[in-house]
């Protein structure tokens, strides 16, 4: 049974994490790729429909492995998480289908026709295909998220004798407090990891010499939009998730900041440390008072509860692993904004496109909010542990009874074997695609 | 209210099978009789440019699925657990031989993902019909041993195959003659839609050949036919009842009669459309008249332990089902329209499109 549990998580995170790597950027491009032909339509200046058309390139060959690793997502939920399923499908199926249904329709259809479709459609039936491909990544963001908001904060459901979740009010999915400040944090952190993809071509392409022109509308609109993002995901859309989760999952708050013991006034917030789980405490532990209490309650002195107030099985079951999370996310942040602070400040200066070393770290930088993306999410999904819907149904209750976990180790090796190919080939593919540069090719 | 879902859940998976059943079906013949580079290139492009938005129904199949019938969800997507992730790995490998191939222009590349692309869907088509074949057939629910069950009586976990691959075993697994036939009568309907798409979508230099390559093959799919309906009944003696009982129901095998008859006259058909429509109604009829052999079950049980699934004791809560339909509805418009949007746009022959890159 134990090992039956470890190997449906590992393969559920295995592949969730593989596939986010996609959806993070063709959500956050979709918008620039829409506001590139939107200034196209304004100032009919080429070279914008070429960056347009240049990221939609980029952005097809992230659709298309989004696609193929996402559909194992939606199959997984039956294959490895049956029991999940039968007992919350009445309700998490509502969200689900209407993503299906309508935003990752909305995409797939739009986005062939905004390829192939320019000359036939004429422009501005063009620039309306980009937007629907817009809408319809975000909407699929949304639905996610709503069905996730559902499994952090159960609303609007009703418990059958037989265990059975069912809908009591439709709405109330919707209305989620949970949702809508997930929402817009997700959004504003998938902003981020298309904003440094787009400017760190840029900052590729000057210091290469070649292509320098798209070089600085590249850079200059990833800073741009790379420093509206990384401000808006940290204040206000992180600060109201993080009261969220001070609220509703006060024992995963503990855990991600990590708080052993309850502070008789105001807590502290922990900058860096590493938890050491038999003494209950942070070894190397640098942290300044009161400021956690302040952040969270706008009072010095409020009393913020530590991990010796719960349960041990009301408290996440990877403590070490949620507190990393977290505080890789919430540093990277930090840098982000530094980093991008720093050239927006160059670029209203004029200067940006000279100093080298700040364009070497824009381009070098570019794994990093991916890592962010990532470790927020398994700030949520650890932090949810040992629940899959919170606060009802343990994870432990969710998976096949019947699949056994030597089969589940099959598929996990064979995800592995395969994941890796397609990475490899995504690299070449967007490697060639950069390389090959934003001008029209003569056929 | 069940039954409405159900007949939208069986529309969505009908036209999944019709739209990606041609590129399923332009892979297969890609495999055995595309040889010169431009047909190759060509037919490829034939599926290329609509896979993507075709799959799109086989996810709102799953979500809508999920949501309606979570019972029935659960139930076959874990006791189908490996079938069902070799079919998602033979999705990927389909998917990047579409999309890599045209990626570099050297020889061998081309070769790799062409392999890719018509062997996975080849086994696709097959497991397909497999798939239905093992609906047809029922499980033993509840893995029922000695006449205890050891698991919830809705559950139950398929191997690949038995070592008789008998549908008769106690507990048959996925791969058995009986599903071994409808796979392969899988495998001949889609090869002859997927050749009827070619002929239709493009101007490659075997479009004549094809035409005599689906009248051969209608012929092998007449002779697999019989021998399914044979073999049927002599696993389950009652399998045509409801058609006994209701008459009406014979309509479904009458739309794949039809399409099985009418393309026996396919060299003298006026308009390469008419033939899709014949093996657009072959899939139809098909798929129809398996369910309706069925209905309303979903999932037979082979022991007389736990009762059939069926589309009522499966379903999720009346409220939610009919607030559903709220968005549903308006969902199932919008694909209909999404679709002939895209179909209009991307009509007429392919050759002459620019395939991206």
């Amino acid at each position: 049974m134990e090992d039956m549990i470890f190997y449906d998580r590992l393969q559920f995170a295995f592949t969730i994490t593989f596939h986010y790597i996609f959806p993070q950027l063709t959500m956050g491009l979709s918008l620039m790729i829409v506001y590139f032909k939107w200034k196209f339509l304004r100032n009919k200046i080429e070279k914008y429909n070429n960056a347009a058309k240049f990221f939609m390139k980029i952005f097809a060959v992230n659709f298309t492995m989004g696609v193929i690793t996402g559909i194992p997502m939606e199959f997984q939920f039956g294959t490895n998480w049956a029991k999940f399923s039968e007992l919350t499908g009445g309700i998490i199926g509502q969200t689900l289908a209407m993503e299906g249904t309508f935003s990752f329709f909305l995409e797939s259809s739009f986005l062939a026709l905004f390829i192939f479709g320019e000359k036939l459609m004429g422009q501005k039936l063009h620039f309306l295909t980009g937007f629907l491909v817009f809408l319809g990544s975000w909407g699929s963001g949304y639905f996610i998220l709503a069905t996730n908001a559902w499994m952090q904060h159960p609303v609007g459901y009703e418990i059958l004798d037989n265990g059975t979740y069912v809908l009591e009010n439709f709405s109330a999915l919707f209305k989620n407090p949970w949702l809508l400040p997930t929402f817009l944090h997700n959004q504003m952190a998938s902003l981020i990891t298309s904003a440094f993809v787009v400017a760190s071509i840029g900052a590729f392409y000057i210091l290469r010499n070649k292509n320098k022109e798209y070089g600085k509308l590249f850079l200059k609109t990833g800073v741009v939009f790379g420093f509206t993002a990384s401000v808006l995901v940290a204040f206000p859309t992180g600060d109201w998730n993080a009261k969220n989760v001070a609220k509703y999952q006060p024992a995963s708050f503990a855990a991600m900041e990590g708080i052993f013991e309850t502070e008789p006034k105001g807590a502290e917030i922990v900058l860096i440390g590493q938890p050491n789980m038999v003494e209950k405490k942070l070894d190397n532990k640098i942290a300044v008072p009161n400021i956690l209490s302040f952040l969270t309650y706008q009072e010095w002195d409020r009393q913020i509860l530590g991990m010796d107030k719960f349960k041990k099985e009301e408290l996440p079951d990877n403590i070490p692993a949620l507190y990393y999370a977290y505080h890789i996310m919430v540093g990277l942040g930090t840098i982000f904004i530094g980093i991008m602070g720093l050239s927006a400040f160059f670029l209203w200066r004029k200067k940006l496109y000279t100093i080298k070393p700040l364009l070497w770290g824009i381009m070098f930088l570019v794994p990093f909010p991916y890592i962010a993306n990532l470790t927020g999410w398994y700030v949520a999904e650890l932090g949810r542990q040992p629940y899959l819907v919170y606060g009802l149904l343990k994870t432990s209750d969710g998976i096949s009874p019947t699949v056994s976990s030597g089969n589940t180790l099959f598929t996990l090796l064979g995800f592995v074997a395969l994941y890796m190919l397609l990475g490899l080939l995504f690299l070449v593919l967007v490697g060639k695609t950069i390389h090959q540069g934003p001008k029209p090719q003569k056929h | 209210m069940e039954l409405f879902w159900y007949i939208i859940i069986a529309t969505i998976l009908t036209v999944f099978f019709i739209l990606d059943g041609y590129d399923f079906g332009a892979g297969i013949i890609h495999l055995f009789f595309a040889k010169k580079e431009k047909d190759k290139e060509v037919i490829t492009k034939s599926a290329g440019l609509f896979w993507d938005s075709n799959e799109v129904w086989l996810v709102a199949a799953g979500g809508t699925l999920f949501m309606a019938f979570p019972t029935f969800y659960a139930s076959v997507f874990s006791g189908f657990y490996l079938p069902l992730i070799i079919v998602l790995w033979l999705i990927i490998f389909r998917a990047m031989g579409l999309e890599f191939r045209g990626q570099f222009s050297y020889q061998m590349w081309k070769d790799i993902w062409d392999k890719s692309f018509g062997i996975s869907s080849l086994l696709l088509a097959f497991f397909f019909g497999v798939a239905l074949g093992n609906i047809v057939r029922g499980v033993n629910l509840g893995a029922v041993e000695n006449g205890v069950s050891v698991h919830e009586g809705h559950f139950f976990f398929l191997p690949l195959w038995n070592s008789d691959f008998s549908p008769l075993n106690e507990t048959p697994g996925v791969i058995d003659w009986f599903t071994i036939i409808i796979g392969l009568i899988s495998v001949v309907v889609l090869a002859i839609h997927g050749a009827n798409w070619i002929v239709l979508k493009t101007k490659s230099s075997i479009n004549e050949k094809l035409k005599t390559i689906v009248f051969r093959l209608n012929i092998v799919l007449l002779l697999l036919t019989i021998l399914s309906v044979i073999v049927w009944l002599n696993i389950n003696p009652n399998a045509f009842s409801n058609f006994v009982e209701r008459p009406y129901l014979f309509v479904f095998p009458l739309v794949y009669l039809s399409g099985l008859i009418g393309l026996f006259f396919i060299k003298r058909l006026e308009k390469d459309i008419y033939s899709f429509i014949l093996s657009t109604l072959l899939i139809i009829g098909g798929i129809t008249a398996s369910l309706a052999s069925l209905f309303p079950v979903i999932l037979p049980s082979t022991n007389n332990v736990n009762e059939s699934l069926t589309i009522y004791n499966t379903a999720a809560s009346e409220y939610g089902l009919s607030v559903a339909l709220n968005w549903g509805i308006i969902g199932f418009i919008l694909l209909f329209v999404y679709m002939i949007i895209q179909k209009r746009l991307m009509g007429g022959k392919i050759d002459d499109m620019d395939y991206g890159h």
